[in-house]
C-alpha cells in the first residue's frame, strides 16, 4: 500500500549564524553564558530601544545565496512577524517576508549514487528568540533572553524531496555547506540549526500535490527522517481509510516519536507581517557581491562529486572525507599539491588517522601531521622502503610528536630489508621452529601459510619485506 | 523679573557673567512647580535632585569647565523619553513603576551638555491623544484658562514652558502632538525633519512618524535646545547622517524675497474665525516684512488625517504589543494560564483610547484587510509626500494655522472629532518635513492662537528666522507663555 504513494517534503532550515555580534545590537554573540547576562536594552526589546542592523549578517546570508545558486536581491526588506510568546520580548520578531535577501535557487545533493537537485525558494535573515526553561523548583517557567538577536538565516526548498533519504542527504549537505562557508558552528546539540519539515502524500502518478502539514520542534536530522516518515505513514493511512489530509500545523515529540496537532487551518496564526519602521531596506551592490562570491570555496557537494568521479571514491568515503573539512583540506593538499594517490591518502584518513582522533579526540591541527608529512609517508611506503605495517607505526609518531617520516622510519630501525639473503636465513629459521605449521601446509591446510608469513614478520620487527618474504616461504615449504 | 519667567538665552548669558547661579535659576523654577503643579499638572514626576543637579552645574563653572548655552539650564522632560533611574512612565498605568535602565540618545546629550532634568512632563498615554486628558496620572490644565485643553500629547511639558515650571522642553511629535500643545499654551514648539533626532530611547508610538520635538517660550529659546539634541546617531538607523549648524548663532530676522505658501486647504470652514484672523495678519505681517506671498494647493492634503490613523495605529499595535506583563511594568494578577495573563495584562495596563488603536492597527494589518487599509494608505501616504514636496518648487516655506481653533474646553471633545483636528499638522509627520508652531495671536477670551511654519526637508533654520523675524516684527506681542 505504502508503494502506491508519493511523499513530497520540503524543508525550512534555520541556522544561527556566527557573526561576532548579535543582529541588531552589539552584544556579544556566544553560546553558553549565564542567563540573561549577554543581553542589552535592544535585545532585550526595551521600551524605547532601536535595532540597528549588523552589515556581516548580510554579507553572511549574501554567502549562503550564493553557495546555493540563488538571485541575490540588490535591495531587500525587513518587516516585523507580530506574535505573542514569552520569549520573544518585543512581541515581534524582526524577519523578511516579501522581498528576501535571497530567491530562485538550487543545490545538487549527493545521494546514492547520483544527484538531487533541490530548488531553493528563499533565504532570509532574522533574529533569533530566548529560550523558556521550565523549573520544578519554583513550578514555573524561567526565560533566558540571551540568543535574542542571535543572527539567523531561513532556508525554504521546494518540495522537491520525495523520501526521509532524500532529507537527510540535503540537510546533511546544507550543514555541511555552512561549515565549508565558515558562517555557522552547526552544534546540533546547542541548537544552531533547527528544521521545520512539510510532509504531503500523492498517489503515484499523480502531478497535483496533497495538503501538507507542517511539522515544528525537530531538532536533529534523525528526527528529521523519523518524524517525515510517521508523517507519511499516517497520512497514507489515513487516505487509504477513505479520510483525507486536513492542513495543520503539529509538534514533533522526538521522544515518543509522534507528533501531535498544534494548529488546524482555521485557527492558523495570523502573524500582520508589515514593513520595520525602524530599519531602511537592506542594500547590496555589485562590488559587494563579487567579493563574497571570490570568497567562496570550492563546496562540499561539488567536492563529494569530485572524489567520486575523479578519485573513484565510495559514496560513504566521499562523504566522510568532505564531511570533515580538516580531512578534506589535508586529502586535497596532498593530492593536488603534492601528487599522492587520492586512494592511498583516504585510506590512511579514514584507518589510522581517525583511529588516533577518535583516541585522543584532537583535531588535526592539534597533531604533528602536516599534509607533506603524510605525502612523503605514502611515497615511502609506495616505494617498498617501509612495509604498510611500519607505515602506521611511523604515522602514529609523526600524529603524536611530529617529524619526518624518512628520519622517524630510520630512529625505529623500519626501513625495510628486502635483501634476498638475509630473509632466506629468517624463513628457514622459522620454519624449523614451526614445524608443526609446515607440516600443515603440506597437508593442504594453505592458511598455515598466512601464519608463518606473520611469524617472519615478527620476528623482523616489520621490517621484512612481506612480499619477499611470502615469496620465500612458499618455496621453501613446496621444496621440503 | 523671577527668573523662572527669563527665557534661556538670557539666563546662558547670566550665568557666563556669573550674575546668577544654577541653582538659584532652579530654585526659582521649583518654586512655581510648588505653587502652580496643584492647578495645572505639568508633571508626572519632578526630579528630587534638581538642586544637586545645579549645584554640580555651578561647581563645575566655578571651575572654569566648558559650558554650553544649556548649562544650568532647567529643561523638562516628556514622560516617553527614557531617563536612566527615572521613571518613565508614558502616563500609562501599564508602565507605572518602569525605570529604564539607559538614558535615551536626547537625555545623554542635555546632561552632556549640562541641562539640569526638571522632571517627566504628562501627556496622553502613550502620546495617543491631543488633550493631555489621556494620562493615567489626570489631565494637564491651559496655564492660560484652567477650564481648557494644554493640548496634547505633549501638553505637560508645553504647559510646563508656558506655565514658568521649566525654561524648556523636550516633547515628541507623531501627528501633531508638539505644535497643537504649543499653539494651546502659547509658547514655541518645533517637530524637527524626520531623522534630524535621534529616536533612541523615545517610546515608539509610531515609529515612521514620530520625532522629538523641542518646546521654549521663543523662538532663540527653542534653536538653541534643538542645536543640542539633533544630529546622527548610530543608534537609530533612521537617523541621517549630516552635520547641523549652531542654530542660535545662524539665526536672523532677514526674511527679505522668501516665498510665503498658503495652501488654501487649510484655510477651509474648519477653522475657527478667531485663528483665521490671527494667522492672515501674521501672513500680512510678513508680507510687510519683504516676503512674498502666494496662495498653493494642495489638494490631497484631505486624505491626511485617514492616511495617518491606519499608519499610526498599525506600528503602534505592534510597538504596544510588547507590554505583556512578562518582564516589567504591569501585570494583571492571580492569572490561570499564560493567555489570561497576556489577556488581562492588556486589558487592565491600557486606557480605552490606546487600546482603540490598537484594535484598530491589528485590524488594518490582518489578513484579507491589509490591503485594503494598510498598503492603500502607504499608497497615499507616498501620494501626499511628493504633494507636498512639490509644492516647495513653488515657495520656500508654507504657513498654516497649527490647529483648527485654540484650546477646547476640557472634556469637550470625543475621540473622532479630537482625530480631524489634527488635519493641520498630520502632512508634515507623514511627509518626514520639518513643522515649526509659532504664537501668532489671541482668541477674545485671552488664549493663545498658533500658526504653523513648514518647510523643506532640513530647512530649520530657514523655520527659525520666519518665526524669530515675527517676534521681532511685532515686538513679541504673543510671546512668553502665561507666566503673571
Amino acid at each position: 500500500m505504502i508503494n502506491d504513494y508519493e511523499v513530497v517534503i520540503g524543508l525550512e532550515v534555520h541556522a544561527e549564524l556566527n557573526t561576532s555580534s548579535k543582529i541588531y545590537c552589539s552584544c556579544k554573540n556566544s553560546f553558553g553564558q549565564d542567563p540573561n547576562t549577554a543581553v542589552c536594552p535592544v535585545c532585550m526589546g526595551l521600551p524605547g530601544a532601536l535595532p540597528v542592523l549588523n552589515e556581516s549578517v548580510v554579507d553572511f546570508g549574501a554567502k549562503m545565496g550564493l553557495a546555493l545558486n540563488c538571485h541575490i536581491n540588490k535591495l531587500s526588506r525587513q518587516d516585523r512577524k507580530n506574535y505573542f510568546y514569552p520569549d520573544l520580548p518585543k512581541a515581534y520578531q524582526i524577519s523578511q517576508a516579501d522581498i528576501p535577501l535571497c530567491e530562485n535557487g538550487w543545490i545538487d545533493v549527493p545521494v546514492c549514487g547520483g544527484v538531487k537537485r533541490v530548488g531553493i525558494n528563499r533565504i532570509h535573515i532574522e533574529e533569533d528568540a530566548g529560550k523558556l526553561l521550565h523549573d520544578d523548583i519554583y513550578d514555573g517557567s524561567l526565560i533566558d533572553l540571551n540568543r535574542c538577536g542571535v543572527p539567523l538565516i531561513e532556508i525554504v526548498t521546494e518540495p522537491d524531496m520525495r523520501s526521509s533519504a532524500e532529507a537527510k542527504a540535503f540537510l546533511d549537505t546544507i550543514k555541511m555547506t555552512l561549515q565549508y562557508l565558515g558562517i555557522s558552528d552547526c552544534k546540533m546539540q546547542e541548537g544552531s540549526i533547527r528544521c521545520d519539515v512539510n510532509v504531503s502524500v500523492r498517489r503515484r502518478g499523480d502531478t497535483a500535490y496533497g495538503t501538507r502539514c507542517e511539522m515544528k520542534n525537530v531538532n536533529s536530522f534523525s528526527g528529521a527522517v523519523r518524524s517525515i516518515e510517521y508523517e507519511a505513514r499516517r497520512q497514507i493511512e489515513l487516505i487509504a481509510s477513505g479520510g483525507t489530509v486536513e492542513q495543520e500545523t503539529r509538534r514533533w515529540n522526538d521522544a515518543k516519536g509522534e507528533s501531535i496537532v498544534m494548529r488546524t487551518k482555521e485557527n492558523a496564526q495570523d502573524y500582520r507581517y508589515f514593513p520595520e519602521p525602524d530599519l531602511l531596506c537592506i542594500k547590496i551592490d555589485e562590488n559587494r557581491l563579487n567579493d563574497i562570491r571570490e570568497s567562496l570555496p570550492e563546496l562540499p557537494a561539488e567536492k563529494i562529486l569530485r572524489y567520486r568521479q575523479n578519485y573513484g571514491f565510495s559514496d560513504e568515503e566521499s562523504l566522510l572525507i568532505a564531511e570533515n573539512m580538516e580531512w578534506a583540506d589535508l586529502l586535497d593538499k596532498c593530492v593536488i599539491e603534492l601528487g599522492s594517490d587520492p586512494k592511498s591518502i583516504c585510506s590512511r584518513i579514514l584507518s589510522d588517522i581517525a583511529k588516533y582522533q577518535n583516541a585522543t579526540g584532537k583535531t588535526i591541527n592539534e597533531t604533528g601531521l602536516t599534509p607533506e608529512r603524510l605525502s612523503g609517508l605514502i611515497k615511502l611506503i609506495r616505494e617498498g622502503v617501509i612495509s604498510n605495517t611500519a607505515g602506521s607505526r611511523v604515522l602514529e609518531v609523526i600524529l603524536e610528536k611530529g617529524g619526518e617520516p624518512e628520519e622517524i622510519t630510520k630512529q625505529l630501525g623500519l626501513v625495510q630489508n628486502s635483501d634476498i639473503d638475509s630473509l632466506e636465513k629468517l624463513v628457514s629459521q622459522v620454519i624449523s621452529e614451526n614445524e608443526k605449521s609446515a607440516a600443515d601446509y603440506r597437508s593442504g591446510k594453505k592458511n598455515a601459510l598466512g601464519y608463518i608469513v606473520g611469524q617472519c614478520m615478527k620476528r623482523s620487527g616489520g621490517c621484512a619485506n612481506p612480499r619477499i618474504v611470502r615469496q620465500l616461504v612458499e618455496k621453501h615449504l613446496e621444496c621440503i | 523679573m523671577k527668573l523662572y519667567q527669563k527665557n534661556a538665552y538670557e539666563l546662558c548669558r547670566m550665568l557666563r557673567e556669573k550674575k546668577v547661579s544654577s541653582e538659584e535659576i532652579c530654585r526659582d523654577v521649583i518654586e512655581r512647580i510648588n505653587s502652580h503643579e496643584s492647578r495645572i499638572n505639568s508633571y508626572i514626576s519632578v526630579s528630587n535632585d534638581i538642586i544637586a543637579q545645579a549645584r554640580a552645574v555651578d561647581k563645575a563653572l566655578a571651575e572654569g569647565k566648558a559650558a554650553s548655552p544649556l548649562t544650568g539650564i532647567p529643561i523638562a522632560v516628556k514622560d516617553n523619553i527614557s531617563t536612566k533611574g527615572m521613571k518613565t512612565t508614558c502616563a500609562s498605568k501599564m508602565l507605572e513603576g518602569y525605570i529604564p535602565p539607559y538614558d535615551a540618545t536626547v537625555i545623554s546629550k542635555l546632561r552632556a551638555a549640562g541641562a539640569v532634568i526638571t522632571g517627566k512632563t504628562n501627556m496622553d498615554e502613550f502620546a495617543m491623544g491631543s488633550s493631555t486628558e489621556k494620562s493615567y496620572f489626570g489631565r494637564t490644565c491651559n496655564p492660560h484658562e484652567p477650564l481648557c485643553s494644554a493640548g496634547g500629547s505633549s501638553g505637560g511639558s508645553a504647559a510646563a514652558v508656558a506655565c514658568g515650571e521649566a525654561t524648556a522642553a523636550l516633547g515628541s511629535d507623531t501627528g501633531g502632538s508638539v505644535r497643537q500643545p504649543a499653539s494651546f499654551c502659547g509658547v514655541v514648539g518645533l517637530k524637527p525633519t524626520y531623522g534630524s533626532i535621534s529616536r533612541y530611547g523615545l517610546i515608539a508610538f509610531a515609529s515612521s512618524l514620530e520625532q522629538v520635538g523641542v518646546i521654549g517660550r521663543c523662538t532663540a529659546d527653542t534653536a538653541m535646545l534643538y542645536s543640542h539634541v539633533c544630529g546622527s546617531d548610530r543608534r537609530d538607523a533612521t537617523s541621517v547622517r549630516r552635520s547641523y549648524p549652531d542654530f542660535l548663532s545662524c539665526i536672523s530676522c532677514d526674511i527679505k524675497g522668501v516665498r510665503i505658501g498658503v495652501p488654501e486647504e487649510y484655510f477651509g470652514e474648519c477653522v475657527s474665525s478667531d485663528v483665521r484672523k490671527a494667522a492672515e495678519s501674521a501672513i500680512d505681517c510678513y508680507r510687510k516684512m519683504g516676503a512674498q506671498i502666494k496662495t498653493i494647493s494642495l489638494p490631497l492634503v484631505k486624505y491626511a488625517v485617514n492616511t495617518y490613523y491606519i499608519i499610526s495605529s498599525a506600528e503602534a499595535s505592534s510597538n504596544l504589543a510588547r507590554y505583556d506583563g512578562v518582564r516589567y511594568g504591569y501585570r494583571a494578577r492571580n492569572c490561570r494560564s499564560l493567555d489570561e495573563m497576556y489577556f488581562r495584562t492588556r486589558s487592565e495596563g491600557f486606557g480605552s483610547e490606546v487600546k482603540r488603536r490598537i484594535m484598530l492597527g491589528t485590524f488594518v494589518l490582518s489578513a484579507g484587510y491589509y490591503e485594503d487599509y494598510y498598503k492603500k494608505a502607504l499608497y497615499s501616504r507616498e501620494m501626499i509626500r511628493r504633494e507636498m514636496i512639490n509644492a516647495f518648487n513653488e515657495c520656500d516655506v508654507m504657513i498654516t494655522p497649527t490647529y483648527p481653533t485654540a484650546a477646547f474646553r476640557l472634556g469637550e471633545k470625543d475621540s473622532l472629532s479630537m482625530y480631524s483636528g489634527d488635519v493641520f499638522t498630520v502632512s508634515a509627520n507623514i511627509s518626514g518635513l520639518p513643522a515649526m508652531s509659532v504664537p501668532c495671536g489671541y482668541t477674545e477670551e485671552r488664549l493663545p492662537i498658533g500658526m504653523q511654519l513648514m518647510g523643506r526637508p532640513f530647512s530649520e533654520l530657514l523655520l527659525f528666522n520666519m518665526g524669530y523675524a515675527f517676534e521681532k516684527f511685532t515686538a513679541g506681542s504673543f510671546m512668553g507663555g502665561a507666566l503673571i
